[in-house]
């Protein structure tokens, strides 16, 4: 079938905010940039630690499964996040890790960027989702930044507005240095055996 | 008094196919009934705007017969409906009445809680020591050692005490009475009507078909000598030791306090949600509509 | 119509929000609940939404009393809701049936979660199809609906209201935890703004109003407490007037109404949906979140050259018959998937016994997936 979607997966545990990171981009995307998109999660009954996972489908045109079917791009922002939903990757995904938490990384195809080391830099740990969405909005280009940094604005408290824009930009910036082109390159099933569905 | 006793039995009774009603000759039920129609009707409270609500047992069979809109709802649940048509409609005076076991056994849940919200309703609680029409099994009143037909061999758990439940739980206004005191009966009840709050009144009714016929009490008569010769009022219980009022009861007002009931204080969350924003919503999201209880009857509590 | 969000906004919402959205503006003004996974949601919108509205929220101490309240709010004339997953589902039981017997408009939501008993609280399943149908003691009708997006939340949950208010019904509405946490950016309304229905009320004097008289509908005018109309309710088997009756006539009569009264609303009803049908050889027939994998399955399927179509049952009590049947005359072979081990799929036996009719079952807690339904449908 055409691939008509784009699709994210958001792992981490539990607290590190990674459903507010997906509910953000799902906000910029849908109600800003005009997408349709559809945000799902699953996780465990305890708030704090366990894993967490979102995902999110963006499209446009109007979405029927809702999850993840073949992934375009992982943030994890632990080990276990990482170990646990790396699979069914599109082939030149989109690998995005949390280097203060994730030691070995499966593949050499990874951007490893230390998020959360850069929110405590920042002052607040709890940022760490916020920077990430920074930078996962910049490599995966799919969203508009300006609409990320409304769903951002309108998701957080006020007396926190500045910080999580700091958080953002951070990001973004972090993002900027990623040469995407010069990632080693996946070989995409259809290089060897041609399209297995046709 | 009333004035007219039949004129009220009259215009409050139903008149259509209800009677003879369900009860035992004798039953304590009816004399409930009576002081309930004298209290609403001395009260001046439109038919139209009362409303009686119960569980299910002897006691539950009450409101077919009065001329209120009336409900019959499931096993302890009454004060979960009256929760529910008092909050959708507060200018109704909503009365509820349950047996001892459909308001402290299978209801005792909805029982606490409602006292703790401290809802402006009345509850009367007809407590007769027994399951009556299921046919004398022991309920949470049933004295330690009597009998019952599920307890052939005596009764080994221990009694609430209904009233005492009440005022811990946090209503309003709690009192007991009987049924061989009825002008007093008369009384706690329009007492319990006329305060803003949870008011509860236990009387202590009699089950002679069941209860009495297993603990060597078969007659209603008997029942009333007990009564009277074991209710001792509030103010002289109070200065008798444990040990003089072993096998006594008091009969009187054992709490009246006044503090805000729940529709008046959420009168004030509609006002505070229209007023603050919340903190996760745009000021544009927001449409307010004026309080639309005015819309409903405004009764006379 | 009364919505608390601005029309023609995009938002972002989960199902549950858009439950009690569709629930707003279909008129809704009582919530009654107790708190439970995953339906909590719905409940902490009611809390903020209905005061500014002049509703009212209120949390009971368990779901029998939530259940209770609601017939109680919507018998006084306010339209009613609660929401609840399996556990609290059960407790309610016993006061639907009470709703059913004195026909008092209700809608229950049951967000479903894994069971059974306190089985799997943040993941899926669909497995209380019967016990929504089935789950209070005695003969019922009831109406039973399931929903399958954050759009589908809105649009269902007021036809829910308005088939409740019709026919004087409980009407209990299934989601699941993906639907009910899914979200995705809607306006409100979807399409077009939605039609709301209103109880008819008794236009006779109070002396000669009888609340339970038959007519041709077989749905009585419904009087709330308060309007001068006073009457008896009970949960015992009664006459017209409301009064305890166990008369073999009366009681007859009273069942035979009751099924009258839905049988005879069947068109409005029955709601279904369907995708690529017109010239369909399989059909794929189901409910809830996995019409969304169906939807996908079948264009997957389209792609090879197989054509299939899909039937997406909204309402699922009573059941569509007509439709499912005129569709497996017309396909050589249905797949029903379900999460669940095989509920719906008795009813669409049930129509059509010489049908090919295969089940796809998913009952681990995950999703039926576009791919399973998919090869079922290339081996059919």
């Amino acid at each position: 079938m055409e691939k008509d979607r784009y699709e994210m997966r958001f792992g981490g545990s539990g607290g590190q905010g990674v459903i507010t990171a997906a509910v953000i981009m799902a906000e910029a995307a849908g109600v800003y940039d005009g997408y349709h998109v559809c945000q799902t999660q699953s996780y465990g009954p305890q708030s704090r630690g366990g894993n967490s996972k979102a995902e999110l489908v963006i499209s446009r045109r109007e979405i029927d499964y809702p999850k993840v079917i073949k992934m375009d791009c992982l943030l994890a922002m632990n080990q276990a996040a990482l170990d646990d939903y790396f699979y069914d990757f599109e082939p030149n995904g989109l690998l995005v890790v949390d280097a203060t938490f994730v030691e070995q990384t499966p593949t050499s195809r990874t951007i490893s960027l230390p998020f959360t080391a850069m929110a405590r830099e920042l002052g607040k740990e709890l940022v760490a989702n916020i920077i990430a969405v920074g930078a996962v909005a910049r490599l995966c280009g799919k969203v508009s930044l300006e609409s990320v940094e409304k769903a951002v604005i309108a998701r957080v408290p006020a007396k926190f507005r500045e910080l999580n824009e700091q958080a953002l930009i951070a990001g973004i910036k972090a993002a900027e240095e990623v040469d995407l082109d010069r990632l080693p390159r996946s070989i995409p099933l259809e290089d060897v055996y041609g399209d297995p569905t046709g | 008094m009333v004035e007219h006793a039949a004129k009220v039995r009259h215009d409050f009774l139903r008149h259509d196919m209800q009677f003879p009603h369900v009860w035992c000759p004798g039953c304590g039920l009816g004399i409930v009934l009576g002081a309930l129609i004298r209290a609403t009707a001395d009260l001046d409270i439109p038919q139209d705007e009362l409303v009686l609500a119960s569980g299910i047992g002897c006691t539950g069979r009450m409101p077919a017969y009065v001329d209120f809109n009336t409900l019959h709802t499931t096993h302890g649940r009454s004060l979960t409906f009256a929760t529910g048509i008092k909050l959708a409609n507060p200018g109704l005076t909503v009365l509820t009445v349950m047996g001892d076991g459909d308001a402290t056994a299978i209801g005792g849940n909805h029982f606490i809680h409602a006292a703790r919200r401290n809802l402006n309703m009345t509850a009367i609680i007809v407590n007769n020591r027994i399951y009556g029409m299921t046919g004398g099994q022991y309920s949470p009143t049933t004295p330690y050692g009597d009998k019952a037909t599920t307890a052939m061999y005596g009764n080994i758990e221990h009694a609430f005490n209904i009233a005492e439940l009440a005022v811990t739980a946090g209503a309003s206004f709690v009192a007991r009475g009987t049924v061989h005191h009825v002008p007093q009966l008369d009384t706690l009840i329009k007492k319990g009507i006329r305060k803003k709050g949870f008011a509860v009144i236990e009387v202590i009714s009699n089950c002679h078909t069941y209860y009495g016929r297993q603990n060597n009490m078969p007659d209603p008569v008997a029942h009333q000598l007990w009564m009277k010769e074991n209710a001792v009022s509030v103010g002289k219980a109070a200065k008798m030791s444990a040990e003089e009022m072993a096998g006594k009861f008091s009969i009187g007002v054992l709490a009246d306090v006044d503090k805000p009931f729940y529709s008046e204080e959420y009168a004030k969350i509609r006002q505070r949600a229209c007023d603050e924003v919340a903190p996760d919503v745009d000021e544009a999201e927001i449409k307010c509509e004026p309080d639309r209880s005015d819309e409903f009857i405004s009764g006379s509590r | 119509m009364d919505n608390s969000l601005d029309v023609n906004k995009k938002y972002l919402l989960q199902g549950n929000q858009a439950i009690v959205e569709g629930a707003l503006a279909a008129g809704c003004r009582f919530y009654a609940g107790y708190p439970i996974t995953p339906s909590s949601e719905i409940a902490e919108e009611m809390s903020l939404k209905l005061p500014r509205l002049g509703g009212t929220f209120i949390q009971m101490e368990d779901e029998l009393a939530a259940m209770g309240a609601i017939i109680g709010a919507s018998l006084a004339g306010v339209k009613s809701l609660t929401a609840t997953s399996g556990p609290g589902f059960s407790l309610m039981q016993e006061n639907l049936g009470f709703a059913c017997m004195t026909e008092v408009p209700v809608v229950v939501v049951n967000v479903m979660r894994g069971g059974p008993s306190t089985g799997m609280p943040t993941s899926p399943a669909q497995a209380d199809v019967m016990q929504a149908r089935w789950g209070t003691h005695g003969d019922h009708a009831v109406i039973v609906m399931a929903v399958s997006s954050v759009s589908d939340a809105y649009e269902i949950t007021i036809h829910a209201f308005n088939l409740s208010e019709k026919y004087r019904v409980p009407v209990i509405l299934l989601a699941d935890e993906i639907v009910g946490h899914t979200r995705e950016a809607i306006t409100l309304p979807p399409n077009k703004k939605m039609e709301v229905f209103n109880r008819i009320t008794p236009s006779v004097p109070p002396e000669w109003y009888e609340p339970y008289e038959d007519n041709s509908r077989g749905v009585p005018p419904m009087a709330a407490m308060g309007s001068g109309y006073r009457h008896h309710v009970t949960g015992l088997m009664h006459d017209s007037k409301g009064y305890p009756c166990f008369r073999p006539d009366v009681v007859k009569a009273f069942h035979k109404r009751m099924y009258r009264k839905l049988a005879g609303g069947a068109g409005d009803i029955q709601m279904t949906k369907s995708y690529m049908l017109d010239d369909a050889e399989v059909a794929v027939i189901t409910f809830g979140a996995v019409s969304r994998s169906a939807v996908r399955a079948v264009k997957m399927a389209r792609e090879q050259g197989i054509k299939a179509g899909f039937l997406q049952l909204v309402t699922l009590f009573p059941f569509p018959k007509t439709v499912v049947d005129s569709l497996l005359r017309q396909c050589r072979a249905a797949l029903v998937p379900e999460m669940n081990m095989g509920q719906i799929v008795r009813e669409v036996r049930a129509v059509n016994n010489q049908a090919v009719i295969k089940q796809l079952n998913r009952f681990d807690g995950l999703m039926i997936t576009p791919n399973q339904i998919f090869e079922k449908l290339m081996n059919m």
